[in-house]
Order: C-alpha cells, then sequence, then structure tokens
C-alpha cells in the first residue's frame, strides 16, 4: 500500500496507583463492591470542595520529566462542563491550556533505527465513574436503563498525548509498549490494560504517500489491549485508504472498535466538536513548581527502559532483542539483574533462560522475590547437576509454584549422575563391536555408546560426562 | 441594544427544560441582562491580566499518605432517588449531545 | 427588662458565666419568639426546636461543672439554609434540593458546633442566594421585621429578619454579591463579610466559588468579631481558604478611630441613592469626624463596571456549580424520563425557579464557544481593574466608607419583575466581593419612614481589625437603640 500512507497519533489516559484518589481522601483500589469508596466530595455532593493529590502532581510531573519534556512553571487546573452520569459534577476537573507537562518524546524501534515520537503533552486530571449499561439483550444500542458506580470517579488520571508521528500499526504497538515500561519504570500506575489503569484512543487519518497535509481524523475508541489497538488502526488504515482509492469522501468522527467483529464502526455522534465551556477551575490554586521541586524529581527518576537497554548492551553484552524485550518489563529486568548478580554467568546466557524460558511461561506476579530460586535452577544447571532440559522444566515449576528446585528436583529424580565409572565399564563390555569401530576411527559410533550409557541409567547421567569417560577409557 | 442569545441552544447546553412562555420571556429578560452585562467590553483592558481568584494563592495540596474512611454503599446513596444493586440508576444514555 | 433573645450574645456569654442565665433559659426565650412571630416574618424554612434544648442542657452542665467554654458556646443561633447541617435538611431555598439531607457539617458549624454553639433553625434564602430581596425562595418570601410588607433584602434574608426580630441571637449567612451586607442594612443588623478565604467555604454550597463569601449578622460588632474569631482560619478541606492562623478579633476592638484616614465614595453618593439613605450617611460621616477620624473624598473608578462584571463572572460560575444537580444522586427527580438526558432537564425545570434558570443561562452563554473572550475573559480583566482601585484607594486610606445599599427596604413584589432594577440593590457591596477584601455593615439611623440605613465600612485585605475598630467605635457612640415595631410588641 504505498499509495497512501497513515498518520496516527495515541492518547493514553493512565490511572495512577496513588493511596488515595485525586481530590479527596478516598482509597483508590481496583475493584470492590459498587460505592464503597466514595464520600461527599466524590459523589459530588453540594458544599463539598476538591483538594490536589501532591503524590499525584508530583507523579504527572515524573512523567513528563521521564519523557524528556518540561514541567511548566505555571499550570491550572480547569473545568471540561458536559453532563454525563458517570461524572457527580456534571464537569471534570481536567487540564486545558496550561497542563503541567509538554513537549519530549519518546523513542521506538523501527526495524533496528531508534525513530522518536514527540509528545504533546502530559496532564492530570480526574477519572469517571462506571456505568454499566442494562438490558435484555446485553447491547448497549438497546439498554434500557443505566447503573452507575462512582468507586472510580476521582482517581488521578494522566493523560498523555502525542504527535501523530507514527506511521504504521506497528510503530503504534512499540510505542504502547515502550510507554508502558517507561511507566511501570517509574511506579507510577498498574498500566494495566485489561483492568482499565491503562487505556488508550487512537487517532488515524491516511493520505497521499509523501503528502505534508493531514487527512481527515478519526478517533477509534475502545481497544482493550495492546493488541487490539494494533488490530484497530490495522483495520482502520486500511478501511481509510480504500475509501480514498474509491475517492470516497471520509467524515472526521469517533469509531467504536469491535472487538468480536474485528471491525470500527460509527458512533452515531454529530459532527460538531462537544462545546466544554473550559474555564479555569475557582477551587484550585494555580501549580507554580520551583526549580527546585523539578530538580528533585529529576533526580529521583529511576533508570528508564531506554537507558537501561543500551546498559544491558553495551555493559552487559545482552544481545539487543534479549534486551529489548527484558526491559519491556521491568519488573522481569529487576530479577534478571539480580539474577546476574548472584551468578558467575555470561549475562546473554542469562538472558536467554528469561525471555525464552521464564517470561513466556511464568506470570510476573508469581516471579516477584523468586530470585534466590532462579539463581539456584542455573547454578544447578551450570555445574551440570542437572541437564538443561531439567533445567527449563524444573524452573518454570520452582518459579511457578514457589517451591524449592532442589525439592523439585530430587522428586522427578533429575539429578545427573556423573560417577558413571561402573557403567561405562558394563557398556563397554556388553558392547564390543561398537568398541572395537571407535577404536578402529569410527567417531560416531561414540554417540551410540553414550545413548546406552544414558539408557542403563534410565537418562539420568550426564550425557557430557559420559562422553568424556568414554573416550578415556577407550584411548587406552 | 438588547443582545440576543440562542435560548433554546443554551438550554440545551444547560439542560433545562423550558416551557414555550419560559422561553420567549427568559429570551426579552436574557437580552436585557446581557445589554447590561455588556458593559465590561467598554472598558480598554488589553494588557490587563485576569484575575481568577481575589486573594491569590499557589500549590495547595493534599497528603497522599492520609486516607479518609469512605461512606458504606447505604450512606452513599442514602439520598439517592433510584438505586438498583447498590449503584446509582438511570434511564439509558443515548449518545448524542 | 431586655428579653434574653433580644440581647447581644457577648452580653448572653455574661450572664451564663455570672449564673445569671441559662443557655436553656435563651433557647426557650427564641423559641418563644418565634412561636411568637414567625408565622408573620417567615424568617426559618426549619426549627430545630429538641436539638436546640438538648445542646443548650449539654453546654449549661458543662457551665455548672465549672468548665471554661468559648464565648460561642449556648449562644442560639441560625444559619442560612445554603449551608449544609449533617442530618439536617438543606434546601438552599431550591425545591430541588427540597429533600436534601446533607452527610456532614459544613466546616463553619462544625467548628461552632464543637464550641458548644446552639443551632435554633435554618433560615430561608433567595434560591441557591441569588437575589437582592428573598423573593425567589421556592418556599415563599420572608417578611422585613420592620414593615411586613417590605423586603428584608437578600440573598441571606432569613437569617438577617432573624436577628432583627430576636428569633436568633446571631446567625451566619453568606454574601456573594451583598447577600449579607444588603439585607442586614435593610433590616437593622450588622452584617459583617471577611476577606475572601478567611473562612472555609466548606459545606457552603456553591453559588460562585471565587466570590461566595460566609458572613454573620448580629446585633453588635463584638459579636461579629467573636463569630468570626471562632469560624475563621485555615481548613484542609477548602483549598482557597487562607493560610491564617485562627485570630482573636475582639482584640484591639476600643481602639477608636482617632487619626484613621477614612475615603467617602463619593460615586455612591450620587443619583439613584435615597435621601434618607444619603442624609443617615451624612450624619455618620460627621459622627466619625467628631470621634477623630478625617475624611477625604474617594474613588473607584471601575466600580460601575463591577456590576456588568459580576453579572457575568457569577452566573458563569454559577452554571457550572449548579449542573450536578440532574436527580441522578440526591435531590429532586422528574417523574418518567425516557432518557438520562429527558430526566436531566426535566428535573432542573421542575426544581429550579426563574431567577436561578437565567442566572444558569447567562453563565452558560459567557462561557460557551466563541464568546468566553468577550465576555468572561473580559470580566475577569475588569475584576483586576477593581482590585487595583481598591489597592489604590488604600494606599491613601485606612477605610472607605458610603452606603450599603441605594435605597431602605422596598415592598415585596416592588422590584420581582425586573431583574435588572433588583441587581442594582447590590452597586455599593459587589466591588468587595470581586475585590475580596472585608466590609461591614452597620444600622446608622432610619429613614423617613423609620426603615434602617446600612452604613458600610470597608477595608484592605486581612484588616478585618480596622474595619471592626471603626465600625465598634461609632456603633458605641450611636447606641442604635430603635427595634422593629414587631419586637416592641412582642416583648411587650
Amino acid at each position: 500500500m504505498t499509495e497512501y500512507e497513515a498518520v496516527v497519533g495515541l492518547e493514553c489516559h493512565v490511572e495512577l496507583s496513588t493511596a488515595t484518589k485525586m481530590f479527596c481522601g478516598c482509597p483508590n483500589e481496583f475493584g470492590g463492591e459498587p460505592n464503597t469508596r466514595t464520600c461527599p466530595v466524590c459523589l459530588g455532593h453540594p458544599g463539598t470542595l476538591p483538594v490536589p493529590n501532591r503524590e499525584a502532581v508530583e507523579r504527572t510531573m515524573k512523567i513528563a520529566l521521564a519523557l524528556d519534556g518540561e514541567v511548566a512553571p505555571h499550570s491550572l487546573f480547569h473545568r471540561k462542563n458536559y453532563f454525563y452520569p458517570d461524572m457527580p459534577k456534571n464537569y471534570q476537573i481536567s487540564q486545558y491550556d496550561l497542563p503541567i507537562g509538554t513537549g519530549g518524546h519518546l523513542d521506538i524501534d523501527v526495524d533496528g533505527e531508534i525513530r522518536p515520537v514527540r509528545m504533546n503533552r502530559v496532564h492530570l486530571e480526574e477519572d469517571t465513574g462506571k456505568t454499566v449499561h442494562a438490558s435484555a439483550t446485553g447491547r448497549i444500542a438497546e439498554a434500557e436503563y443505566a447503573l452507575e458506580d462512582y468507586n472510580r470517579a476521582g482517581v488521578p488520571l494522566v493523560e498523555v498525548v502525542s504527535e501523530p508521528d507514527m506511521r504504521s500499526p506497528e510503530e503504534a504497538r512499540a510505542y504502547l509498549v515502550e510507554l508502558r515500561a517507561l511507566l511501570e519504570a517509574l511506579g507510577v500506575s498498574d498500566v494495566r490494560m485489561e483492568e482499565g489503569s491503562l487505556r488508550c484512543d487512537a487517532n488515524v487519518s491516511v493520505r497521499p504517500a509523501g503528502s505534508a497535509e493531514l487527512g481527515t481524523k478519526v478517533e477509534i475508541k475502545n481497544m482493550n489491549s495492546i493488541r487490539s489497538v494494533e488490530r484497530a488502526i490495522r483495520f482502520e488504515i486500511d478501511r481509510q485508504g480504500e475509501a480514498l482509492k474509491r475517492g470516497e469522501p471520509l467524515v472526521q468522527e469517533t469509531r467504536h472498535w469491535d472487538e468480536d467483529r474485528g471491525v470500527t464502526t460509527s458512533l452515531r455522534s454529530k459532527e460538531e466538536a462537544f462545546d466544554y465551556r473550559y474555564f479555569p477551575e475557582p477551587d484550585l490554586p494555580p501549580m507554580e513548581p520551583d526549580e527546585g521541586w523539578i530538580g528533585k524529581l529529576k533526580a529521583e527518576l529511576p533508570e528508564l527502559p531506554a537507558a537501561r537497554r543500551r546498559r544491558y548492551v553495551e555493559t552487559l553484552e545482552v544481545p539487543a532483542e534479549q534486551a529489548r524485550i527484558l526491559t519491556s518489563a521491568p519488573a522481569w529486568a529487576d530479577l534478571f539483574e539480580e539474577t546476574v548478580e548472584a551468578v558467575s554467568q555470561p549475562a546473554g546466557a542469562v538472558a536467554n533462560w528469561f525471555t525464552q524460558t521464564l517470561m513466556p511461561q511464568v506470570p510476573p506476579e508469581k516471579a516477584a522475590g523468586r530470585g534466590d530460586a532462579i539463581a539456584e535452577v542455573l547454578r544447578l544447571v551450570s555445574e551440570q547437576e542437572i541437564s538443561v532440559t531439567a533445567g527449563k522444566e524444573v524452573l518454570v515449576e520452582a518459579v511457578g509454584s514457589g517451591r524449592s528446585p532442589s525439592e523439585i528436583v530430587d522428586e522427578r529424580g533429575l539429578r545427573q549422575i556423573s560417577d558413571l565409572g561402573g557403567v561405562i565399564d558394563e557398556v563397554v563390555a556388553e558392547n564390543p563391536g561398537p568398541v572395537e569401530q571407535f577404536r578402529g576411527g569410527k567417531e560416531g559410533v561414540l554417540g551410540f555408546l553414550v545413548g546406552q550409557v544414558m539408557k542403563k541409567t534410565g537418562g539420568a547421567a550426564n550425557p557430557n560426562e559420559a562422553q568424556r569417560l568414554l573416550r578415556e577409557r577407550l584411548s587406552s | 441594544m438588547p443582545v440576543e442569545i440562542d435560548v433554546d441552544h443554551v438550554a440545551r447546553l444547560a439542560r433545562l427544560a423550558l416551557t414555550d412562555e419560559e422561553r420567549e420571556r427568559f429570551r426579552a429578560q436574557l437580552a436585557v441582562i446581557l445589554e447590561a452585562a455588556e458593559r465590561v467590553r467598554e472598558v480598554a483592558a488589553e494588557d490587563v491580566p485576569p484575575t481568577a481568584q481575589p486573594v491569590p494563592q499557589t500549590n495547595v495540596f493534599r497528603n497522599d499518605d492520609d486516607p479518609w474512611e469512605s461512606l458504606s454503599q447505604e450512606e452513599a446513596l442514602a439520598g439517592a432517588p433510584e438505586a438498583e444493586d447498590g449503584r446509582f440508576k438511570v434511564p439509558r444514555i443515548i449518545e448524542a449531545e | 427588662m431586655t428579653e434574653l433573645c433580644d440581647l447581644p450574645g457577648h452580653e448572653l456569654a455574661r450572664m451564663y458565666r455570672a449564673g445569671e442565665a441559662t443557655a436553656v433559659d435563651a433557647v426557650e426565650s427564641c423559641l418563644r419568639r418565634i412561636g411568637a412571630v414567625d408565622d408573620r416574618v417567615e424568617a426559618f424554612l426549619r426549627v430545630t426546636a429538641d436539638d436546640a434544648r438538648e445542646r443548650a442542657r449539654t453546654v449549661d452542665a458543662r457551665f455548672a461543672a465549672g468548665e471554661e467554654l468559648p464565648l460561642t458556646a449556648g449562644i442560639p443561633m441560625a444559619l442560612k439554609d445554603v449551608l449544609c447541617t449533617r442530618g439536617v435538611t438543606t434546601t438552599c431555598g431550591s425545591r430541588i434540593l427540597g429533600t436534601y439531607v446533607p452527610p456532614y457539617d459544613c466546616t463553619p458549624w462544625a467548628r461552632l458546633g464543637e464550641a458548644g454553639a446552639v443551632l435554633l433553625g435554618k433560615t430561608n434564602c433567595d434560591e441557591f442566594a441569588m437575589g437582592s430581596s428573598n423573593e425567589n425562595s421556592a418556599y415563599g418570601p420572608v417578611h422585613n421585621p420592620w414593615d411586613l410588607d417590605t423586603v428584608p433584602g437578600g440573598s441571606s434574608g432569613g437569617s438577617a429578619a432573624a436577628v432583627a426580630a430576636g428569633e436568633a441571637v446571631w446567625a451566619l449567612g453568606t454574601d456573594t454579591g451583598g447577600s449579607v451586607r444588603q439585607p442586614a442594612a435593610l433590616c437593622g443588623v450588622v452584617g459583617f463579610k471577611p476577606t475572601y478565604g478567611l473562612i472555609s467555604r466548606y459545606g457552603l454550597i456553591a453559588f460562585a466559588s471565587s466570590l461566595d463569601t460566609v458572613g454573620t449578622f448580629s446585633r453588635t460588632v463584638r459579636d461579629a468579631a467573636t463569630l468570626v474569631s471562632a469560624i475563621g482560619g485555615k481548613d484542609p478541606l477548602d483549598a482557597t481558604s487562607l493560610p491564617t492562623e485562627p485570630r482573636d478579633l475582639t482584640e484591639g476592638l476600643d481602639g477608636g478611630v482617632a487619626g484613621m484616614r477614612i475615603g467617602v465614595v463619593r460615586e455612591w453618593l450620587g443619583e439613584g441613592v435615597e435621601p434618607g439613605v444619603k442624609a443617615a450617611i451624612e450624619a455618620a460621616i460627621e459622627r466619625l469626624g467628631r470621634l477623630g477620624a478625617t475624611f477625604e473624598d474617594a474613588t473607584l473608578p471601575h466600580a460601575d463596571y463591577a456590576l456588568s462584571a459580576y453579572y457575568i463572572l457569577a452566573p458563569a460560575e454559577c452554571s457550572s456549580n449548579l449542573a450536578r444537580y440532574d436527580g441522578v444522586r440526591y435531590g429532586h427527580r422528574a417523574a418518567d424520563a425516557s432518557d438520562v438526558i429527558d430526566l436531566n432537564s426535566r428535573t432542573r425545570g421542575e426544581g429550579f425557579g426563574d431567577e436561578v434558570k437565567r442566572r444558569i443561562m447567562l453563565g452558560t452563554y459567557a462561557l460557551s464557544a466563541g464568546y468566553y473572550e468577550a465576555y468572561y475573559g473580559q470580566a475577569q480583566k475588569v475584576r483586576t481593574l477593581v482590585i487595583r482601585d481598591f489597592e489604590a484607594a488604600f494606599e491613601r486610606f485606612d477605610l472607605l466608607l458610603g452606603p450599603t445599599s441605594p435605597t431602605t427596604a422596598f415592598r415585596i413584589g416592588e422590584k420581582a419583575g425586573d431583574p435588572l432594577a433588583m441587581y442594582l440593590s447590590d452597586i455599593f457591596t459587589i466591588p468587595s466581593n470581586l475585590a475580596g477584601n472585608p466590609s461591614i455593615s452597620l444600622p446608622c439611623g432610619l429613614d423617613e419612614r423609620g426603615l434602617p440605613v446600612g452604613l458600610q465600612l470597608l477595608g484592605p485585605h486581612l484588616d478585618e481589625a480596622t474595619v471592626l475598630r471603626a465600625a465598634h467605635a461609632f456603633e458605641q457612640d450611636l447606641v442604635f437603640a430603635a427595634r422593629p415595631p414587631l419586637v416592641e410588641e412582642a416583648a411587650a
């Protein structure tokens, strides 16, 4: 499809994992019985007032700084006014023309080339409640009524908006993976799309290849995983491209991604934009962070994924691809480094254990705190106490179940036998023919003899050791 | 000169159902009031910064590690005109402005 | 012999400690007065008699046990119905909150209640504090105790009338464009609006966030000082409350006015001001002069535009503040709504009165796309100019002086059909809401109809002390002993 090119921007909403809500002291937790984490403030009762959560503001500033953006010396909360039952005040306290963060960039790896995606802004607002549409058929369009749960209302939400610098679904994926890793490394959010702590809307347009003008922008909502985002953008680019080719006009609208049918559909929304009647929030004084405060936050920034990747490649000599996989999941990367410290093996080899065995098979939560077990398995393998194959099995089992590796090894009789003197004698005695052939110069026969050792020991012999001993024996 | 307001549009934005009589009466009254309010535009103020708060402050915050006790579900729903399954009930929501 | 309910709070406080009266005595006195006159004054929407008696008994027991209590303890008081009281229906004078029972106390009442204050009930007011005559209440108008066919002023008409009629010893109201000072003037009581942010707004049901200020109604300036001292100070629940430590504003009250430079706002004694008002103000200037103050003409060049700016800023903020009343979480709900837009629209159409609807629409318009800069943005700039006017004036003067209201109490119904005419009632009070500076109204005489005239004294930000000191000196010299005929009758 070289006749047209795609222009993609992503708008992500990040629920901060602070202890309390944005403007009141209700606990900020996922789940729970409906309307059990509310108070007069977040329910929008008459007479109540917001007071901003300092930690939420600082986390927002950190996100901006981690993206290499500017933290505004003067920023304001604004009221975004519209009526919707999931918003207790029928306005959302958000930010408008003076957001906390502006500019910056997020670098993504596009086929081995590092390219920056420029950031537009980082701002802070409050989340809405959750609506459940109730109908006999379960389809929103046929809902008879709706039910509101305000547990989530007032949770701090950071909006991270990119410039439309991405050009493909793959780039969008790379951006999201990198952004998620960055946010996880900062420790500011749980960033779980399946729980809604990371949400993403995409803005997609297409234009003739080489054109500098922007095409008609379509907003896509309702993508619940990174894979959904990739699929939805791909579909939309094709849809728009086809329309362009047929000379059909495109409408600026919001479309809904239907995961089951794999298509975007038009939401029955009007063409004109909402009139949000933004005005500065009169209940909240402006935020004016000084150099000292910003400097302190900057100093508190942890090593970010990009820097970590570079360190893995340059200092630890981990192959780039492994480094990329590890750093996209900061919790795993932490564990990886812990393991490298604990064992005296090349980091590259350790990395393989993580990327090829652990990460694909063990949920990250299970791996937390299992550094010792991982190190133990790697040691057992390197000391040839168990085979590599056995090692993979034991590793997944030990980390996943929480049991000790040695226990599993013993239970399954996986320990390799290296004291093979007696068995070697037997095999040599029982196989005069092949022994003769080997002594005659036929190298390949050694494998057969090793196999006989393995058979006699029920597979528990250390094959390397068996081979060494046989060779020694038969050469004398 | 009285200033005309599109009362229908404004009433819709503000979610105010008006009778025909109210619509006409308000249209006339608002026009007169707005004409008087318009006087602010006579003031030369290009270089004057706007004031949002009469007694200025900055950087007022709350500590995150200071949680409150939330209302119980019963308390939260106490004033609810209609509720179901521990949630506030509303008629269907049509996606439109 | 004066009835307990007609005494100033500080006098009652003395009597409690001298064993000359009990809090229960005072509460019963107020309740009797309410019984005698409120069918005609209609100041109260709700009287919490049992609770009041209970609280009074508790306070008396504590006094008897020898405990030292704050001056506000045991003083029977009223609260304007825009101030949230936990467990007591709070309506804002509106149908839309007719059934609303707050699950929390506003901070001013929380502080007073803790100190042992006694709540007699919630007073009537213009709906959502929007009005200057208390004719906009969904629950009927309040009648001025001085002449029952006239208005008490608004929006805190109920609180003002209650104090004037001896139904409560003191009361809290709210002042957004003059809603404490103007009814205080019309009802012949002391009405004090401190600096914006001095008293927490948490629990004050919002009309216009950057203008709303809790204020006091009392018989004496000393009482006003006592009340504000008791409820002021930083509140972590209100981000706009000022980081001031609680101060005792009764200290220095007797300092007098010798050497005080007072600026008379000449624009405020011109056309449109009733002759009776002018005369009383001129007499007040003369009195203060005799007490040692010096006078010069002052000017607030943009005060003329303050009214226009207010009628953009206040409606704009209110259009947003009142959006939450939608029939979903509390309050009135329209029946049989077909969808949520229908629910919201008919709930609000049924629940709000005319003035509220007008201001919501005006505010929505002023903030809407294409009009923001011309109206809201411009009004905020005019606000800056008004603030600068005051700053300049206070470089030359310690205080400014003028009438509180251009007229004394007008007849019920006289201005109700003409919103603009009604708005002009606030022309002298609005500037201090835009600027946020402290201002007091105190009775300075009667006009030819026997209706009270209010004198307004305005001070710089956070200089409550100077305002109160001058007001106290004036009050002590004048001795405004006139009482509404209604009270004379009831006390006889």
